[in-house]
């Protein structure tokens, strides 16, 4: 920690416990202001049904799915909370890259075990998995996982206890990806 | 007085705005921890970073203990508080997926915002499939429809379920969460003397 050579390639992150405060924090006044919680994946799935929606209405219409979403005023589906709440964690994003010196040129982090494309490869499988498994679970670990156990879900725990559990499970299979 | 949406307090173009601000510390805070890094939350599976876990664990109880403290001060109608349902068979499925697409994928949505933002590739090409997960769940909605909807138990609380008080669920949390703050410490320093693959960035 008080060596150069470690602190050289200690990166400049909050300490976690103070980052988990300020999440918190940023949580209940998210619930005290909106009476619900943070999400990520919501944003992704109105922006499917408005793509859906705009190329082929009539199939958006007798989809089951996607017309649950789908204002029946004609409204906007775009102009909604999750959507600006997840451009501006885009850009809060962004903010924190540069402010803490880590925004960059385009570039794929991954294991030195592995090449460019198998990293590549398996991010988008994930960000498939993802997709469907926060369909079924309500939200994913935003929205599900850590805003729904916060306010007590007994939905949230299980889909935060299952997502959890099942990465242990299959973390030996996966291991050249990341160890 | 709050939640100051639900009960008008805050009305008309105002959420959006709001919600772009919470948004942005949301992403902010994500990124400020690491979570732009694919390699440091995977670390949680492996042993040898375990930010994810004090992040998350730190957040829930913190937003948990103070959503309590709130509701018994009379700040918030805790009623009015979104309480996600449950469906079981469907979300039981859903955490399952997500647990596998976490350990392969390295991010889950919210945070490939925050890498995608920051120029990682990786994180746009997450972000990119998620359109198209939840694209292809769509398109064969009408197959699993059933399934979506089975074992409805409605709005239950972890504590309803098993007949405990919000009380004493959010004490037994913040238990174990030190507990685990400080087993995972432990394993964590094991670990990283034999790692030679991750550095830490």
């Amino acid at each position: 920690m008080n060596t150069n050579s470690s602190a050289k390639r200690k990166p400049n992150y909050l300490n976690p416990y103070f980052g988990g405060v300020l999440l918190g924090l940023l949580l209940l006044t998210t619930f005290f202001i909106a009476g619900r919680g943070l999400s990520a994946s919501g944003a992704v799935k109105l922006s499917v049904v408005t793509v859906v929606n705009k190329i082929a209405p009539e199939h958006a219409a007798n989809n089951s799915y996607y017309s649950k979403f789908i204002p029946e005023d004609g409204g906007s589906i775009m102009f909604n909370w999750l959507i600006f709440g997840a451009i501006g964690t885009f850009f809060g994003g962004m903010f924190s890259g540069v402010v803490y010196g880590r925004m960059g040129k385009l570039r794929i982090e991954h294991s030195p075990k592995i090449s460019k494309r198998t990293r590549i490869i398996a991010a988008a499988v994930g960000g498939l998995l993802f997709g469907i498994g926060s369909q079924f679970g309500r939200g994913c670990s935003s929205g599900a996982a850590l805003s729904g156990t916060a306010a007590f879900s007994f939905g949230g725990l299980l889909v935060m206890a299952l997502m959890f559990g099942i990465g242990y499970v299959f973390a030996y299979f996966f291991r050249k990806l990341w160890i | 007085m709050g939640p100051l949406i639900p009960n008008e307090i805050i009305t008309g173009q105002w959420d959006f705005v709001i919600a772009l601000l919470i948004g942005g510390a949301f992403g902010f805070v994500l990124e400020a921890s690491g979570f732009s890094s694919s390699r440091n939350i995977a670390g949680v599976f492996y042993g040898y970073n375990f930010v994810v876990l004090r992040v998350f664990f730190t957040g829930m109880i913190v937003a948990m203990v103070g959503l309590l403290y709130f509701s018994y001060m009379g700040w918030i109608n805790i009623d009015l508080v979104f309480v996600l349902p449950t469906y079981l068979n469907s979300m039981l499925l859903g955490g399952f997926i997500m647990g596998l697409g976490f350990v392969i994928g390295g991010f889950c949505p919210g945070t490939s915002y925050t890498a995608a933002a920051i120029g990682k590739i990786d994180g746009m090409v997450f972000a990119g499939s998620t359109l198209i997960g939840i694209f292809l769940f769509a398109e064969f909605f009408p197959l699993f429809e059933g399934f979506y909807y089975a074992n409805n138990l409605g709005n239950i609380t972890i504590g309803e379920m098993f007949g405990l008080s919000n009380e004493v669920i959010a004490f037994a949390f913040v238990v174990i969460a030190i507990v685990a703050f400080y087993v995972t410490w432990l394993i964590e320093k094991r670990v990283r003397k034999n790692m030679t693959e991750y550095k830490f960035e």
